[in-house]
């Protein structure tokens, strides 16, 4: 677990973000991920291969080329990460109210 | 059972937002939060001081079932209305985490229902991030964990 990226480092980045964004719609390769942004295509490499690391894209393997597609399971998990949170307060306070509620009867 | 919390975290912004409506009349709820014994049930943790008053202290403990002290927190009391508001901080001893500010409003609905409307406010928008995470993150650890108990079963 601790070897793995951490996901919200990974969305943390602009670039990174604009990648999953672009992707998110069709699977690209690299070169046309990379022709949409002014930095240098190491970088881009750089960031696909973070993202990849991380599981939040897939890699598939088209003819000579590879390329990326996000992975939407991962990508979910990201959109409900508040989620622990709000169940954490939520079992407090229906705890709470269940207390409460005896503490009325007696 | 329906999830009734709500959390409110705008992007970009230091603070969050959580707020309840309860099934219980507004007395009840405040006593909640000002009774050491109760908050003890609901927090799920040991109240060694709570000062219900302006400048008064408060400290949590929580021990694991050996009694490691697996958490403890603190803070000072800068507000406390009965039935309407308690301001106070609050601090995680032991973490690089710096303390929160949090502001509760308690509001009467009904006779028997009343709301609790609590801000959080960090010292930085990483920082709320941050704390937003960390139940996400010992939860993919929980699950983590059960997963490796259970392979190991396997074996």
């Amino acid at each position: 677990m601790n070897l793995r990226r951490d996901v919200f480092q990974a969305i943390a980045d602009p670039t990174r973000r604009a990648i999953l964004l672009l992707v998110a719609s069709q699977s690209m390769t690299a070169g046309a991920i990379a022709a949409n942004f002014d930095t240098a295509r190491p970088t881009v490499s750089k960031h696909l291969q973070i993202l990849t690391e991380c599981e939040l894209l897939t890699q598939e393997q088209s003819g000579r080329e590879i390329s990326y597609h996000t992975n939407a399971k991962k990508m979910k998990a990201i959109a409900d990460f508040i989620e622990p949170f709000r169940n954490m307060w939520d079992d407090r306070f229906n705890k709470l109210e269940t207390i409460m509620k005896k503490y009325k009867r007696k | 059972m329906e999830r009734k919390t709500k959390i409110h975290a705008e992007d970009g912004k230091p603070d969050l937002l959580i707020t309840r409506e309860f099934d219980l009349p507004l007395d009840l709820l405040f006593k909640a939060h000002a009774e050491p014994e109760l908050v003890e049930q609901w927090m799920g943790t040991k109240v060694l001081k709570l000062e219900t008053k302006k400048h008064g202290g408060w400290q949590f403990e929580t021990s694991d079932p050996k009694g490691n002290v697996v958490f403890r927190a603190n803070g000072v009391i800068h507000e406390f209305v009965p039935n309407r508001k308690i301001i106070r901080t609050f601090e995680m001893e032991n973490t690089p985490f710096d303390v929160q500010l949090e502001f509760l409003e308690f509001e009467q609905l009904t006779d028997d229902t009343s709301k609790l409307t609590m801000q959080i406010v960090y010292k930085s928008v990483a920082l709320r991030d941050e704390m937003l995470k960390l139940p996400f993150a010992y939860g993919l650890n929980m699950a983590h964990n059960r997963l490796q108990d259970f392979v190991q079963k396997l074996k």
